[in-house]
């Protein structure tokens, strides 16, 4: 009912056959959590994907691209079953999606062993792209998104910050990211929270940061818990006694946003990407997006799978058609183009996505919630690897 | 400090309404009611769906949740569990486990995976000092209206007609029938009722507990807890149950956030080390 990708994909597919039947076919495997409690961030990224090619044409260097999406239902395990298939049933070119940081590991070994390029589309954890050298990214390292962010905080007079993270890997680095900026800086972070994963109420957690009574609170957490979490934060009164609520973009998900409320404004968040980003590639990219998906906004998911497949067709593109993995990986590597948030760059080095960062503020326009950007800091490169 | 007694307090007296039904069904109906957190997702949907899509206020929507799901209850127990009662618990716990996938499958089918929020009306997000405690208005009129079923279960069970035919019933199903209880009757009831009160619970714990098809499995560990704490041989066991681990909970993740979660379970260990039966449990007699 939510999903007629499935139409979508049938008819991109006639259309295919009768416009190239005469070209090579290019298969490109997708695999993505699309059921379990990760499934938006599979139709976030397929979504973004298919829209490139509807947009963009779905033939290049004379190859006619064709993706397989596969569901591993976020478990690792399938994943990498799913990619071993791709790869030897299939004969894909590349493999791409990868929704949570153990899904895109588990694929990493098939892709070095076949020499088939991964494209890492959701997952952040900055290590990832060092798992494999076939290995590139269009999502984000985290501390991409966290470290200049501290940079805004102590600007604008923050000096005490407890810090609130969901107790699992990418939480781990948002509060490890945030900390030693921020110090180093003249900061203090006078608290540093763990939530487990499963929490049915946060109001220990917020009365403890409340009583360090900090200029701000910084939180990562998953983009519906981050709901709960803004909603105690507002009935703890911590709004009105001058504690701001500052977190990445991740909380404030323009997915979800509309659903969240009015709890969410006046949040301060830093990103990558906004739904709001001020271009017309990107006014296009949001219009066009709703209208192939039932009026589902395009969130930070939605574009990486989009600038996934940007840079698969390039590469491909690059190469003249040589499907090549080692061919194709290397041809990835330095490109760079005006995507929907703005400029990107994969850095030749790492294979790492190379990205301005956005400070946002929630407000609300014409009816509905979106993350205004008011503050750039330009191409941003993955901190965790500039000292390596 | 006596502001997380009370956020423990509010979270304990969720906790209770949400498994009370539980105690009720394991002790008395000895039905192993894994998929009770169904119930209580139910009540979450169906008052999220009144009160944001069509406008019914957030108190109409409360008692609705409670009938829609106590209705539920009775379809459910009349087509689906009555089959079960007499299998093994193993059986139970299978056909449960089925029916919450098959629960979350299709919430997630047709609402989505993402979070819910129930537009709560603005004077709940208020909050306020009494004695010098900082006190939130959700939280009190959670405290209130739990409080209020838990008395009226006591009352009900013990001091009318219908308790001590469901107490004759649990004690000797075969007697009870020879003295004329429609048994089947009053169990049915008694599982439309516990049903019921889930589905309040959900709705009434959204705004705080969150609200998404995983829901069932999420707090079914907490359900239980409760429930292996208290005892299932009254409604005292396992109300005492929630609010020791609600408080517990709560000042256990304030003062050691290291160790924070892992209170809960500590204090059911002790517990159970203690009094294996539960805090008010009696020992089988059957």
């Amino acid at each position: 009912m939510r999903n007629r990708f499935g139409l979508l994909g049938a008819a991109m597919l006639g259309l295919g056959v009768a416009s190239a039947s005469a070209q090579e076919v290019a298969r490109v495997g997708v695999i993505l959590p699309m059921t379990g409690p990760f499934a938006s961030t599979g139709k976030q990224v397929v979504a973004g994907m298919r829209l490139y090619l509807a947009q963009h044409g779905d033939v290049v260097a004379g190859r006619r691209i064709e993706l397989l999406l596969k569901d591993d239902g976020g478990v690792p395990d399938v994943t990498k079953r799913l990619a071993q298939e791709l790869v030897i049933n299939d004969h894909v070119v590349a493999l791409g999606g990868f929704g949570l940081t153990p899904l895109a590991l588990a694929a990493s070994s098939v892709a070095t062993q076949a020499k088939v390029p991964e494209i890492v589309m959701a997952a952040a954890t900055s290590s990832i792209t060092e798992a494999s050298p076939y290995i590139s990214r269009t999502s984000q390292a985290l501390p991409q998104t966290v470290a200049p962010f501290t940079d805004w905080c102590i600007a604008n007079g923050i000096r005490s910050v407890v810090t609130i993270v969901t107790d699992y890997g990418p939480g781990y680095d948002a509060e490890k990211w945030f900390k030693e900026p921020f110090e180093k800086q003249g900061g203090k972070v006078v608290a540093a929270l763990r939530v487990p994963v499963a929490n049915p109420d946060f109001a220990p957690f917020l009365q403890r940061a409340a009583d360090a009574k900090p200029d701000a609170i910084f939180i990562f957490v998953p983009a519906g818990v981050g709901a709960v979490v803004m909603k105690q934060f507002a009935e703890r009164g911590l709004d009105k006694a001058g504690v701001r609520l500052i977190g990445t973009g991740d909380v404030v998900d323009d997915d979800l946003l509309n659903n969240m409320g009015d709890v969410t404004l006046g949040m301060i968040t830093s990103q990558h990407y906004s739904a709001a980003h001020d271009s017309d590639l990107n006014r296009r990219f949001v219009a066009d997006f709703g209208k192939a998906n039932e009026g589902m906004r395009p969130n930070f998911m939605g574009v990486s799978g989009y600038d996934g497949m940007a840079l698969i067709a390039r590469a491909i593109a690059r190469t003249g058609g040589d499907t090549d993995g080692t061919k194709l990986i290397e041809a990835m590597k330095g490109q760079s183009w005006e995507s929907p948030r703005g400029p990107v760059l994969i850095d030749p080095a790492t294979r790492e996505i190379v990205q301005n960062d956005y400070i946002r503020r929630t407000e609300r326009r014409d009816g509905q919630l979106w993350n205004i950007e008011f503050a750039t800091i330009p191409m941003v490169r993955d901190p965790a690897k500039a000292g390596k | 400090m006596l502001t997380n007694l009370f956020d423990g307090f509010a979270y304990g007296m969720l906790l209770f309404v949400l498994a009370c039904g539980l105690a009720v069904t394991l002790g008395l109906m000895n039905l192993v009611n894994l998929a009770h957190g169904a119930f209580a997702m139910a009540g979450g949907y169906v008052c999220m769906i009144l009160v944001n899509r069509h406008g019914v206020p957030f108190f109409a929507g409360l008692p609705i949740a409670f009938i829609v799901c106590a209705a539920l209850g009775v379809v459910a127990e009349r087509l689906l569990y009555t089959h079960i009662y007499r299998r093994s618990h193993l059986d139970q716990v299978l056909f449960c486990i089925g029916l919450i996938f098959m629960v979350d499958a299709v919430v997630d089918y047709f609402q989505g995976p993402q979070q819910q929020f129930i537009n709560i009306p603005d004077f709940l997000k208020d909050r306020f000092e009494f004695l010098g405690v900082s006190v939130g208005a959700y939280r009190l009129l959670i405290i209130g209206v739990c409080g209020l079923i838990a008395v009226s279960l006591q009352l009900v069970l013990t001091r009318t007609r219908f308790g001590s035919r469901l107490r004759a019933a649990v004690d000797d199903r075969r007697v009870a029938r020879g003295m004329g209880i429609n048994v089947d009757l009053v169990f049915m009831l008694t599982f439309a009722v516990g049903s019921g009160l889930a589905g309040l619970g959900g709705a009434l714990g959204a705004e705080i507990l969150g609200l998404d098809p995983t829901f069932p499995l999420k707090y079914m560990i907490y359900f239980l807890i409760v429930v292996t704490v208290g005892g299932t041989a009254s409604i005292t066991g396992p109300f005492l149950a929630s609010l020791l681990l609600g408080v517990a909970d709560v000042a256990g993740k304030y003062y050691i956030p290291d160790f924070g979660a892992f209170v809960i379970y500590t204090v059911m260990i002790l517990v159970l080390i203690w009094r294996p039966q539960g805090l008010f449990g009696r020992v089988a007699t059957r």
